[in-house]
């Protein structure tokens, strides 16, 4: 809290996790969470399985309450906005799940058009053709009368990322972006992310464990560790693996080859 | 091949050789731990335990589970296990199963709750669900207001293909049971009026029954266990794949996206098909009236003709649009409260057949009260 006041209006802070405590019921998951997401960073959350970085990612985008503590967007408190501010914060941002999400009722472009046609006054043609030109920029062009269980699980995947693009969001969120894919495809995939946080000039955070990942595209990161609940490092990982002095944090960076414990 | 066996030798210097010999397989059997300890009983002066293998033919996670207790036992009596003479294969199975310390608090108490502590668990529980219920059912109004005013927002592509299902799909069933609940009706009312020549009014018992309470009811209770079941699963699936998610995170309503279409549907669908469960049971019972009571068709249904009123007809029609709506909404109910895995979703398909079934009940008896003392 203190640091995201210091930092005042002039602040690159685009997102601020401030005291943030999360919790399933009288189960603490993590607490005091504090940390800053630049804007047009790629901000890695990283850390063991099952740790909270899903439940992390939830909190961000407004799906799990907080049990304590505040998240910022901009200089705005996101936790304690009323619904109809929270629904238009939420609309600026876009969300790849794990599995992808697609709509299963509904074709590749009307999953990706749908946000389209309700937020904007584009006429039906003209929703078809952006939502085509998303998915083309995906890697999907064709594919538009698809239904999602007619695609691989990389494609769906691909698909997923197009109707999260669908209004140009300022922020992307990914959960486990590389799960569930081939080395290649995921590699293309983190390809993609960084050209769309270039080109978008979008904030990209994004759920991993992959470590190929994390060093390829994070310039900005926070570790969450099982043991003591909280965070124990961040900043950029290449940064961390040189510099980090924290047994965990290295074992982890290193796939477990420096055994420094 | 010898089947497997175990010896314990007590040697000097109060050392203990347990020796294992023959093929061991999980099919066969474990070794006995409980022998070893009660060796060590038998001994309480061995300090360590040695081990021949050079008889051992075959082994495999029979052993293994045998010196996992081994083990526990000797640190717990504070012996020494001197492994050298295992095989190497069983030896670093031993150390990778002991390399993870047990977790503290990892392992799940069993332990029995007290009577009064469950029923405060059961209260608790109880009361979240009733909130929760009613909370739903608070968000589901306002959202009907919104649909009032026009202000609602969902696909209409989506509403008419649930019109669909939970309509023109269902008439089989429908044909089915109706006509058949029509034969039942008319078969045990004949059999009593025949008695004292009463048969002509097999069809007024047939027709108002029908009409006023059976079309309506038995119409409910097929879309439940039909339609009900199959909204639980499908937005119980969309929760574990997390599309309900991915619609709140585009500032997208579930309950009007998705809870919405599904109650009109099933509140427009509801009348048509109770309509023509009334007709389907009235002919039912004319096929007893006229072949087994020697009725005329024009006499059967002329005499239902008579029987009934318009308002009899307009009363089930309502009933059946009522129960049209609790269903759709236990189902969608159900469907959002989903867990989180697939097992989940059956138990949410299975608690909105319930539920859907219980408030039918229930509705139909406020409904005869009321219709009672309203006097219709």
């Amino acid at each position: 809290m203190a640091e995201a006041k210091s930092n005042g209006d002039s602040s690159p802070a685009h997102i601020t996790v401030s005291q943030l405590t999360m919790a399933y019921g009288s189960f603490v998951l993590m607490h005091d969470l504090n940390f800053a997401i630049n804007r047009g960073d790629v901000f890695i959350i990283m850390g063991g399985s099952g740790c909270g970085k899903s439940t992390l990612l939830r909190h961000l985008i407004g799906l799990n309450e907080p049990a304590q503590g505040d998240i910022y967007y901009a200089d705005e408190n996101f936790t304690r906005a009323d619904p109809e501010r929270r629904r238009e914060l939420v609309r600026r941002m876009g969300v790849l799940f794990q599995s992808g999400a697609l709509w299963s009722s509904m074709t590749l472009a009307e999953n990706v058009g749908l946000s389209l046609g309700e937020y904007t006054d584009l006429s039906a043609a003209e929703i078809r053709h952006v939502a085509s030109l998303k998915l083309a920029l995906v890697g999907l062009k064709g594919f538009e009368d698809y239904y999602p269980s007619q695609i691989s699980g990389g494609m769906q995947k691909r698909a997923g990322l197009a109707r999260a693009m669908a209004l140009d969001p300022e922020i992307l969120f990914f959960d486990e972006p590389s799960a569930g894919l081939d080395p290649i495809s995921s590699r293309l995939l983190d390809d993609l992310i960084l050209e769309l946080r270039d080109s978008l000039g979008a904030t990209v955070v994004v759920v991993t464990h992959e470590l190929a990942s994390i060093f390829a595209i994070g310039n900005n990161s926070v570790f969450l560790d099982t043991e003591s609940r909280t965070m124990i490092a961040g900043g950029d990982p290449k940064e961390l693996l040189a510099r980090s002095h924290d047994p965990t944090v290295r074992r982890f960076l290193t796939r477990g080859a420096e055994e420094t414990a | 091949m010898a089947a497997g066996a175990l010896a314990f030798i007590l040697g000097e210097n109060s050392s203990l050789e347990i020796r294992l010999s023959g093929a061991w397989s999980l099919r066969a059997g474990l070794p006995e731990a409980a022998s070893f300890q009660h060796e060590l009983d038998q001994a309480p002066q061995v300090k360590t335990v040695a081990f021949e293998t050079a008889g051992l033919v075959a082994w495999d996670s029979s052993v293994l589970a045998f010196l996992a207790e081994v083990s526990e036992l000797c640190r717990a009596r504070g012996i020494e296990m001197n492994r050298a003479g295992l095989p190497t294969g069983l030896r670093r199975l031993l150390e990778l199963a002991e390399a993870v310390p047990e977790k503290k608090g990892a392992r799940q108490e069993a332990g029995e709750a007290s009577v009064l502590e469950r029923i405060g668990g059961i209260a608790i529980s109880a009361t979240g669900a009733f909130g929760a219920t009613f909370a739903f059912l608070g968000e589901m109004t306002l959202t009907v207001g919104q649909f009032l005013r026009l202000r609602a927002r969902f696909r209409s592509a989506d509403l008419f293909l649930l019109i669909q299902q939970c309509g023109a799909q269902a008439l089989p069933i429908v044909t089915l049971i109706s006509f058949l609940v029509g034969v039942i009706l008319a078969f045990v009312g004949a059999v009593q009026l025949r008695q004292f020549g009463a048969q002509i009014y097999v069809a007024d018992l047939v027709g108002i029954g029908m009409i006023r309470e059976m079309g309506a009811m038995m119409t409910g209770i097929i879309m439940a266990g039909r339609t009900g079941a199959a909204f639980a699963a499908q937005l119980g699936t969309m929760k574990v794949t997390q599309e309900i998610d991915a619609f709140t995170t585009l500032g997208f309503s579930a309950l009007e996206f998705l809870v919405l279409p599904r109650v009109i549907a099933l509140v427009l669908m509801m009348p048509l098909l109770c309509l023509y469960a009334d007709f389907l049971g009235v002919l039912g019972g004319a096929v007893i009236g006229v072949g087994m009571l020697d009725l005329s068709w024009a006499t059967y249904f002329r005499e239902t003709a008579q029987a009934i009123t318009l308002a009899d007809i307009l009363g089930g029609v309502f009933k059946s649009s009522v129960y049209g709506a609790l269903i759709a909404l236990s189902g969608c109910l159900r469907g959002m409260q989903c867990g989180n895995s697939s097992s989940a979703v059956g138990d949410a398909a299975t608690s909105a057949v319930v539920t859907g079934i219980v408030s039918i009940v229930v509705a139909c008896g406020i409904f005869a009260v009321a219709f009672y003392v309203l006097g219709i």
